[in-house]
């Protein structure tokens, strides 16, 4: 079975959110960047399922500027066969992300697409199900247990009430939860390797695809703030103040 | 403009999260219609019928619906886009399922979790976790929008819409369900709670939150947890508030054992009232909490119990 795995260069989960005074965007010039932790756990659960013989041949892309380059080899030091760079300086929205998804998928046939639930920087939670939608295919989103078995997959997903357990027939696109798996670290030798590694490097018009996007953002802005209150003492004197406040 | 709204249910009772939803809808100004997809969506759809302000409700009553699969919602919906220019679903785990694959069938950019409405094209949305809020414009003909239901209030129950009932979707499903394993609780729940007591690592163990718990069950609170208690699994999946658990907004929200990473603020951060108990002075949910306690929580938490126990009930 072969596996595709999308990834996208973030900004880095523990750095402050630097929104530009002139609310035209975040700026991101010189802020630490690293791979959506979401799509960590992609590679790492394609790369469990080569050392367990499940997959035969795993394959990391990412659409951005010359930098996801950075990320792909992260991926395959990770333990990813190869890398496809789908190279543009545009914003690329979740749409046009899974239409070049679906032709890179139309080119080489794999059974199973594992990307992250969510990009932790636009939130937007879309790219898997629309690549399902565009190929159609099944879907398993917010997967945090997968099992194969035979020409299937029995995923555990995290909805709000819980945890649900559905079965897709392959081939399928699953989106990755947190509890999926605790991705590795890469180890030196190992990211010796992956200079070597192949790097596919294309364009978003080599597949066709008019990344034009849909939405125009107007402004960003910071969110309202919130300030710190008092400090209290005990428990009787928050419990008074909470009556203050009317909340009980 | 017609607007369609999915409603979100249990196949029993409407979720509060569809009311909140109609008022989003209602926002951009048009005719609103309700869908109800399901199995044996009788009551469903008569309570839908009720909510204030709409058209009229679509039902859709399926043995493949039982479980609103985004494979099956997709079906039902995309047909039924031919009659409306936008849809809104609540950005739960089930819209968030089905939502982008109808816009992707309709070839449109979906716009998630919306907080504020500008315009019938003009939308507000968080982005990095809330740590910023992005006003976009959609040039899309058809608005596909999935809505953060903690960010609207819920549309009233005064009305009396009619009900039409539509034909079984077609198509062959390449997803099945298995099972569900839901969390039982008899508490409120999470996100329509207006109280929440949520733990963090710092309650040490699953065990632990029995002192929360107690508390939880004074007040009529639901018991929310940070990510860290869920991974070290004090506490099941569904309990995790933040960035990519659940959002909540209640009047008062306790945070006990919990640093206050970006991550979990944007879950809770909108609540009324904010208490934190810490034992660290500098924790980062003092910040943004109204009211800070730096207390051991296990000394803390039977403190507030026993002063609790001690007021009139009900609080
Ligand atoms: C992609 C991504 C998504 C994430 N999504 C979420 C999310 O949705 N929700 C979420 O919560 N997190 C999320 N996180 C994790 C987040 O970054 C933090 O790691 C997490 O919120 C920390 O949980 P915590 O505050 O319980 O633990 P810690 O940060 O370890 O804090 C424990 C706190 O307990 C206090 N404490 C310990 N013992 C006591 C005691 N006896 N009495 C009083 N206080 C005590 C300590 O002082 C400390 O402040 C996400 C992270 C990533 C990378
Ligand atoms: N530019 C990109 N390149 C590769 N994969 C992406 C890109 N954008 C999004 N993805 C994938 O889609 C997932 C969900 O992203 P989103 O829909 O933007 O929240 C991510 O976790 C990635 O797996």
């Amino acid at each position: 079975m072969k596996v595709l795995v999308p990834v996208k260069r973030v900004l880095d989960y523990n750095v402050k959110v630097p929104v530009k005074s002139d609310q035209s965007g975040v700026d991101l010039a010189n802020v630490k960047m690293s791979m959506n932790p979401f799509d960590e756990i992609s590679v790492e659960q394609a790369v469990r399922m080569q050392e367990s013989g499940e997959a035969t041949e795993t394959i990391v892309v990412s659409i951005g500027p010359d930098k996801a380059q950075e990320t792909i080899r992260t991926a395959l030091a990770m333990g990813i066969d190869r890398g496809i760079h789908v190279k543009t300086d545009a914003e690329v929205e979740p749409l046009a992300v899974a239409k070049i998804l679906k032709a890179i998928v139309e080119g080489e046939n794999p059974d199973l697409v594992i990307l992250g639930k969510q990009a932790i920087d636009d939130d937007s939670n879309q790219t898997g199900q629309m690549l399902g939608a565009l190929l159609d295919w099944p879907q398993a989103t917010f997967a945090n247990t997968m099992v194969k078995d035979g020409d299937s997959l029995t995923v555990g997903r995290e909805v709000d009430g819980g945890i649900q357990t559905v079965k897709v027939s392959l081939p399928a696109i699953v989106t990755t939860d947190l509890r999926l798996n605790e991705p590795r670290y890469a180890s030196l030798p190992n990211i010796m390797k992956a200079k070597r590694k192949t790097i596919e490097a294309k364009t978003p018009e080599d597949y066709g695809v008019d990344i034009t996007p849909r939405l125009t953002t107007i402004k960003v802005s910071e969110p309202a703030g919130r300030t710190a209150g008092v400090k209290v003492a005990d428990a009787a004197e928050l419990v008074a103040k909470l009556k203050d406040e009317g909340v009980f | 403009m017609a607007i369609l709204v999915v409603a979100e249910h249990d196949n029993e009772n409407i979720k509060d999260s569809t009311h909140k939803t109609v008022t989003a809808a209602l926002a951009l100004g048009g005719d609103v219609d309700i869908l109800v997809a399901g199995k044996g969506v009788k009551d469903v759809s008569a309570q839908a019928a009720k909510i204030t302000g709409i058209r009229k409700v679509i039902a859709c009553d399926h043995v493949s619906l039982k479980r609103q699969l985004a494979e099956a919602m997709q079906e039902v919906i995309v047909p039924l886009m031919d009659g409306y220019d936008a849809i809104l679903a609540p950005d739960t785990t089930t819209g968030k399922n089905f939502m982008p694959r109808i816009a992707a069938k309709l070839d449109v950019m979906q716009i998630s979790s919306i907080t504020g409405v500008e315009s019938a094209d003009t939308f507000v949305r968080p982005i990095y976790a809330g740590n910023a809020m992005a006003t976009v414009k959609s040039s899309d003909g058809k608005k596909v929008i999935t809505v953060r239901p903690t960010a609207f209030a819920a549309a009233a129950e005064d009305g009396n819409a009619s009900v039409d009932v539509i034909a079984d979707p077609s198509g062959t499903l390449k997803s099945e369900f298995v099972s569900e394993e839901l969390s039982k609780s008899d508490r409120p729940e999470l996100t329509a709670a207006k109280i929440v007591i949520s733990g963090g690592r710092g309650m040490g163990s699953g065990e632990n939150f029995a002192i929360i718990e107690k508390v939880a069950d004074q007040l009529g609170a639901a018991v929310g947890a940070s990510r860290a208690a869920v991974d070290a699994g004090f506490v099941p999946n569904d309990y995790q508030v933040g960035q990519t658990g659940k959002v909540v907004a209640p009047e008062l929200y306790i945070a006990v054992g919990i640093s206050g990473a970006i991550q979990h603020l944007a879950g809770m951060k909108d609540s009324k009232v904010i208490v934190a108990i810490n034992k660290d002075e500098d924790a980062p949910i003092f910040q943004v909490a109204d009211y800070g306690w730096v207390a051991d929580l296990f000394t803390a938490v039977p403190e507030l119990e026993a002063e609790l126990a001690k007021q009139a009930k009900p609080y």
